[in-house]
């Protein structure tokens, strides 16, 4: 019988991922990360992480009779997923965090301990697949359920992790994980899902980074430019903008007026027509290749630029040093550096990367990217720490 | 499974068992009911408070049941106080007292007392140059007997003279010392004492109180007269009775069962520098309790060491559980002056009776293995960036 650590956030996919693996005969221990200290009052002592969600998915593991442990994780959470989702926000990006805690959290600290506990395998309830290639290499695949596929969020685990993870729910869709937990007897079957960040529960990632960390970077006023570089108006801080975004500008304008840009170091939001968001083809950071070697330069992919993209038609030129160039087959709309761009061949996931900068037609940085591309590099360096306590 | 987590809880003695078995089966009479089947109810309440006084000298007349160590530590700081309260209003705590004495002293502070902290030096021992002096507003101190962490038995006869001295009332949670070492009640000239059943082979939900003749402790449960008006609630029969039983086989094999574990805590300790040379024993120059072993594995997280004995079948604990059950960087190593560093890669480990000295090699053994596998893969996660 194989033992497999089991990640549990306390929700229904990872409360039935755990519960049918216990199920099907694997020697289980859950395991819960504990990413964040929430509230903690003086005169108590004990008041520390009294998340419901801890012991929801500690409900689970009584119910199926499996050990279940709580990982204390908040230093490799600071230091790996939030000190660069705040460094993103303050250089003018818009970051995905999820990404980098699949990598260093579930892939990196918690695989790192799956021989501590005497186990073999990690199992988490992300929605995908891995099917083992003629060679025995792990390949990633989408998930069954088109609707619910998680491969996007999970293109920047190691590639070797893949070969010791398991994803249960790969050939389920929610209804049918709903159903499985109906049946297992789990509380938390029918569990609202959230869609917003794990730690930023109400969305409003502004209002967390002052409230919470008292981040002040970014959150000065600046100027809402256009193109050419005139000031249209006033922004209420970098950090309140994405690229692509219309609502919430105020700047009255024939045209709607999207934000094209964000420069860092200029402080300022540019902004211009909906026409002028489209982009021929992007930059990445390192990419993480969930293959033996990098595809070779111009293989056709199709490239997935946020979570709710749908891939498009594009060729990738991986550079020596580890980044790739994309050209897509069309257009697309809002490249949004600090995101990731992820690629696919069919239903393989064949890796990704952190989006640095828009492309234009000429393979050039677009001009109203060019100023933001530069600091943006310079911002995203860590020069702050943030202290939590 | 190798249990070494005896400071968490005791296994209940067979003797126990039996003579709770016998209590349950019983009448169910309510010991405070005036009919003979009341009055054999009672007779075994108060056969059990002299054998639970007997273990730590005491008059039974001096002894409260109460529910727990817990409600004992807050009858009895909380009570004192309130019962004082026209002398002064500030309880003085050491910094190392369990979270029973701590809660407690929240309650006081939310009641609008003032609570003050004691400080310990790096052997773990309450200075007791350090107490209040006398003409503050100070009337009680609470300093325990044994620290349920590191094992460190605090020189509280020793204290208490001097509290007594400033005219502090002194109060003094026993729990882990009861029936691993002798406690006189009279020698350490203490005014409140608290033990629990099962940290000494008695259930769970049972403790006892006992207060030197005169002192004053305003009840928190009132309403009945029960424990002398000192604590209202129907006598929990079962569990007085297992006390009680618990309590006079501890005394009777005290002598011996402290010496046979602390043979094997020494086993233990020279075990652990061998495998881990770089082991540290918090405390190891204090007095400490004979089963107690508390020592850091550098490089080695607990929350680490303590999956990867259990997928071994070796039970510890490790630092202080938070309420989301992550293990914490412990106070009381906090307070003696232990490095962060070296306090999250903290286990305790605690022996008992049924403790031999096979299941100390084994543990000894396990232990090696996973402080090298956790360093080994805490490294590898270190250098793959995780």
């Amino acid at each position: 019988m194989r033992r497999v650590l089991a990640a549990m956030s306390g929700g229904v996919d990872s409360g039935v991922e755990a519960a049918l693996l216990a199920e099907r005969g694997y020697e289980v221990a859950g395991v819960t990360l504990k990413l964040w200290c929430y509230g903690r009052s003086p005169l108590s002592p004990r008041a520390c992480c009294t998340l419901d969600a801890i012991d929801d998915a500690r409900r689970v593991a009584r119910r199926m009779g499996f050990p279940h442990y709580v990982v204390e994780a908040e230093e490799v959470f600071r230091t790996r997923v939030l000190q660069p989702f705040l460094d993103a926000y303050a250089g003018g990006r818009t970051p995905y965090p999820c990404a980098l805690c699949n990598q260093h959290l579930k892939f990196g600290d918690l695989m790192s301990r799956v021989e501590d506990a005497g186990a073999d395998a990690l199992a988490t309830g992300h929605y995908a697949r891995i099917v083992r290639q003629e060679d025995g290499a792990p390949a990633l695949m989408r998930a069954r359920d088109a609707a619910k596929d998680q491969s996007y969020a999970l293109a920047l685990v190691p590639h070797a992790a893949l070969g010791r993870a398991m994803f249960p729910l790969g050939d389920l869709t929610k209804e049918d994980v709903r159903a499985e937990g109906r049946r297992l007897g789990l509380e938390v079957w029918d569990k609202t899902e959230s869609q917003d960040l794990c730690f930023v529960p109400d969305g409003d990632y502004a209002g967390f980074m002052k409230r919470s960390l008292g981040e002040t970077r970014g959150t000065r006023e600046g100027p809402f430019l256009d193109r050419e570089g005139r000031r249209l108006g006033t922004h209420r801080g970098i950090i309140h903008y994405t690229v692509g975004q219309r609502r919430g500008l105020g700047l009255a304008a024939p045209e709607p007026l999207y934000v094209l840009a964000i420069d860092a170091a200029r402080n300022a939001v540019v902004v211009g027509p909906k026409s002028a968001l489209e982009c021929e083809g992007l930059e990445t950071g390192r990419v993480n290749w969930l293959m033996p070697r990098p595809p070779e330069a111009g293989t056709a992919v199709e490239a997935k630029i946020r979570y709710q993209h749908r891939p498009a038609a594009a060729r990738v030129f991986p550079s020596a040093d580890g980044s790739a160039a994309v050209r897509f087959d069309a257009p697309q709309s809002a490249v949004t550096p600090g995101q990731l761009c992820a690629f696919y061949q069919g239903e393989r996931c064949l890796g990704g990367g952190t989006i640095e900068r828009a492309l234009g037609a000429d393979g050039m940085p677009l001009a109203h990217e060019r100023g933001a591309a530069s600091t943006a590099r310079e911002a995203g360096a860590g020069l702050v720490t943030i202290a939590l306590s | 499974m190798i249990y070494f987590d005896h400071n968490a809880s005791t296994p209940v003695r067979r003797e126990a068992r039996e003579a709770m078995t016998e209590a349950l089966a019983g009448s169910g009479a309510n010991p405070s009911s005036a009919h003979r089947e009341g009055q054999r109810a009672r007779a075994a309440v108060e056969r059990a408070r002299e054998q639970v006084a007997a273990l730590v000298g005491a008059s039974p007349a001096g002894v409260t049941f109460v529910s727990c160590g817990t409600e004992g530590d807050h009858l009895s700081v909380a009570g004192i106080a309130l019962a004082l309260e026209t002398r002064g209003r500030t309880v003085a705590v050491s910094s190392i007292e369990h979270h029973a004495v701590h809660g407690a002293g929240d309650l006081l502070a939310r009641l609008g007392f003032h609570v003050t902290h004691l400080p310990v030096n790096a052997r773990g021992f309450l200075d007791p140059a350090a107490l209040p002096a006398a003409g503050s507003d100070h009337t009680l101190v609470a300093v325990m007997l044994a620290n349920n962490e590191t094992g460190v038995i605090q020189p509280v006869a020793e204290i208490a003279a001097r509290a007594h001295a400033a005219g502090l009332a002194v109060q003094c949670d026993a729990v882990q010392a009861a029936g691993k070492i002798p406690v006189d009640f009279g020698a350490l000239g203490v005014d409140a004492l608290v033990i629990s059943a099962h940290k000494l082979g008695g259930p769970k939900g049972i403790g006892a109180l006992i207060l030197r003749d005169g002192t004053p402790c305003e009840p928190l449960f009132r309403g009945s007269a029960h424990e002398s008006g000192r604590r209202g609630g129907t006598e929990n029969l079962p569990g007085i009775v297992g006390f009680g039983v618990a309590a006079e086989c501890a005394a009777r094999e005290l002598a011996v069962e402290s010496a046979r574990l602390l043979a094997l805590r020494r086993r233990l300790e020279s075990g652990i520098r061998a495998a881990v040379p770089d082991a540290v024993i918090h405390g190891e120059r204090a007095p400490r309790l004979p089963n107690t072993v508390n020592a850091s594995f550098p490089g080695a997280r607990s929350d680490r060491l303590l999956m990867a004995l259990d997928a071994r079948g070796v039970c510890v604990s490790a630092g202080a559980a938070c309420a989301s059950g992550a293990v914490e960087p412990s106070p009381v190593l906090a307070a003696m002056g232990v490095p962060r560093e070296l306090a999250v890669c903290a286990l305790r480990l605690s022996m008992g009776r049924g403790t031999s000295a096979d299941d100390v090699d084994r543990v000894i053994a396990a232990l090696g293995e996973s402080v090298r596998g956790v360093r080994g893969a805490a490294a590898a996660a270190g250098a793959s960036g995780a």
